[in-house]
């Protein structure tokens, strides 16, 4: 396509970080067709738990796609020029990671080849046709406004008219992905730890904890490694928004608990159990979610200080904890607790294979050479102008 | 009159917009009318089981191995591959709710039977995404092995763990194939299909006509002369969950 030819220059370091993410994207090919050739049963899934990393993986990448929105927002609704560079760099990783969750639905798929019964027969009634509408279309305005907005860059005129009610619509839709998603869980009947109403708030509260300070995690490195400066003042104010969002994803799943405990309700109170205490003699997910807290709390306190978020190092640090933590928390514990214990009181334990690690690997790193291509194509624009 | 490119354009395009609202209000009619038309003569299949009658026999599985049998349903050892339409659980675990401490002493273990409840109100049809899973004129909750994707959202919706899916090829482990039902393919949902092959041909549930007992009285739940009715009318009976709104189809005389 037009303008990714400036990705196909670069040093040798670049070529060697491109050829070994083929290389991951390869190893999880291959263990896509082991997949297809043998069923999911290569996976860890099971009857009690059958969704698992693939659906986790899909969730948060929707979150991380609609974080968009936090740097989308103040720049087009209140002219914070801060972000202007921002802007760009976080549709196109919405952009990206839109497209890393269509492929993990896709993984998850017992019968891929008959994927196109979603547009062939839609069913008005299931979560999952409107989600595949919101991610669509999602997909769609953030890869023509970010096309438009670099090519009007690159042309060094104004940007066309006609693009800005599709970037003012893309806020409210980003917002949708994510309580669409929500809602594919929080609607179903008896899986306690999902049917709450503030299963969408959390979401999206973690999503625009995670998603920024990926972004953050991303201009740091673009900076170590291509000098590119997205402004300290920019990345600071990115940093105070992904501490509320923090801090208020954290005060959304202290609700969540003291409401499983206070009323004792035992059927609300177990996924909790078992994913911070353990239940029925299986612990094997609590040190993780331990871990996903404590991250989160670590987190918080270091973006709270503004000499502590002030450094490089320390923001650095804390922006991967969120990241990690959140991925534990609705990339494992969500997925996992709202299947345990089953319907019938069952726990079975979930443990990903390495055929089904290897696939989730690949489709990161898909994801990983998208956003290669795309910024090294913006940089070189930019670097132009 | 000439017709500039721009003219032609947006007429074929209101066209082609005229063309999708006529399909449209023609849709919307349809509906309508058939709303306005007099209501069928409502059809429910239902069944109830006496779970004494069902012990009387310590692990009888005749009717799981007739229905297992019948379906083609393959039997892997592997507890989480495992594909069952119709299988016992201790009581304490279907009805946790319906127990206290003092019952479940001697209810606790007690074997129950279950299968799909055929909800009234089923959750796995709202969220299917293809529409592979409906509930059919009759009551009986159906899935299309051809048009199922393996998204496995149904089996996220069912409170009852009534689903299963095929892990992997289901046909190798078929002990002997009955060749008047189809096999599954990899990749997609099963479950309980009250038997509507057997209920088109005027026979009732092969698990039911399996039980020497007489365990499971099946029939329509809608006509108040069947033979479920008069069962549900003469003894105490109860369903699994019914605060989830669901309606299940499926009664145990405790």
């Amino acid at each position: 396509m037009f303008m990714f030819e400036r990705a196909l220059t670069g040093s040798r370091k670049y070529w060697l970080w491109v050829a070994s993410l083929l290389f991951v994207v390869l190893a999880g090919s291959l263990c896509y067709v082991l997949q297809l050739t043998h069923g999911l049963a290569v996976t860890g899934l099971s009857r009690d738990v059958s969704w698992g990393l693939y659906i986790a993986q899909f969730t948060f990448f929707v979150g991380v796609a609609a974080s968009a929105v936090i740097v989308v927002l103040p720049y087009y609704l209140h002219n914070y020029q801060q972000f202007v560079r921002l802007t760009l760099l976080g549709e196109l990783l919405a952009v990206t990671a839109v497209t890393m969750c269509m492929l993990f639905i896709f993984v998850d798929l017992g019968q891929p080849s008959r994927i196109f019964n979603i547009v062939l027969h839609p069913q008005l009634k299931s979560v999952m046709f409107w989600d595949m509408i919101a991610l669509g279309g999602y997909l769609l305005m953030n890869a023509v406004i970010a096309v438009v907005t670099l090519t009007a860059q690159r042309e060094q005129v104004p940007v066309p008219g006609w693009i800005k009610p599709v970037i003012i619509l893309s806020i409210p839709w980003a917002i949708s992905i994510h309580t669409v998603t929500a809602f594919l869980y929080s609607g179903l009947p008896g899986r306690s730890y999902w049917l709450t109403a503030i299963l969408a708030p959390r979401f999206l509260a973690s999503a625009f904890a995670s998603g920024p300070a990926l972004l953050i995690l991303l201009c740091l490195a673009l900076r170590k490694l291509t000098g590119f400066d997205a402004g300290w003042e920019a990345i600071q104010k990115l940093a105070v928004i992904v501490a509320y969002a923090l801090a208020i994803n954290i005060f959304l799943i202290l609700a969540e608990v003291f409401t499983a405990f206070y009323s004792g309700i035992p059927e609300h109170e177990e996924a909790f159990r078992y994913l911070f205490v353990g239940f029925n003699g299986d612990y094997h997910l609590v040190p993780w979610m331990w871990l996903s807290a404590l991250l989160s709390w670590v987190a918080l306190t270091l973006l709270l200080v503004p000499k502590w978020r002030n450094n490089i190092r320390l923001l650095a640090v804390a922006c991967a904890a969120i990241f990690v933590s959140i991925w534990l928390d609705k990339g494992l514990g969500l997925i996992v607790g709202g299947f345990t214990p089953s319907p019938l009181g069952a726990v079975t334990r979930y443990v990903p294979t390495l055929p089904e690690s290897t696939i989730v690997l690949g489709i990161w790193a898909v994801g990983a050479l998208m956003i290669t291509v795309f910024y090294k194509t913006t940089l070189s624009v930019w670097e132009e102008n | 009159m000439k017709i500039t490119r721009k003219d032609f354009l947006r007429l074929s395009g209101l066209g082609l917009l005229a063309l999708a609202g006529k399909k449209a209000v023609r849709a919307v009619g349809e509906r309508s009318f058939a709303s306005s038309s007099p209501p069928k003569k409502r059809v429910r299949w239902g069944m109830a089981i006496d779970l004494q009658k069902c012990r009387q026999k310590d692990g009888c599985d005749r009717c799981i191995k007739a229905c297992h049998s019948t379906h083609n349903v393959p039997q892997f050892a592997d507890r989480a591959h495992e594909i069952k339409w119709i299988w016992k659980e201790p009581f304490k675990n279907v009805f946790p709710a319906a127990q206290t401490g003092y019952t479940r002493e001697f209810f606790g273990e007690l074997p129950v039977l279950l299968l799909c409840n055929h909800c009234d109100d089923p959750p796995c049809q709202d969220v299917c995404p293809v529409d592979a899973t409906w509930k059919r004129d009759n009551g009986v909750v159906t899935i299309d092995f051809h048009r199922c994707i393996g998204c496995r959202y149904c089996m996220a919706a069912c409170p009852y763990g009534a689903r299963s899916f095929n892990w992997q090829d289901p046909r190798a482990a078929i002990a002997m194939v009955n060749p008047d039902f189809p096999t599954r393919t990899r990749g997609v949902v099963e479950k309980c299909n009250f038997c509507e092959e057997r209920l088109a041909r005027g026979q009732g549930p092969a698990c039911a006509e399996s039980c020497e007992e007489k365990a499971i009285v099946s029939g329509d739940l809608e006509k108040p002369d069947s033979e479920v009715r008069q069962v549900l009318r003469s003894r105490f009976a109860v369903q699994r969950k019914p605060e989830l709104g669901t309606g299940p189809s499926v009664y145990y005389i405790v």
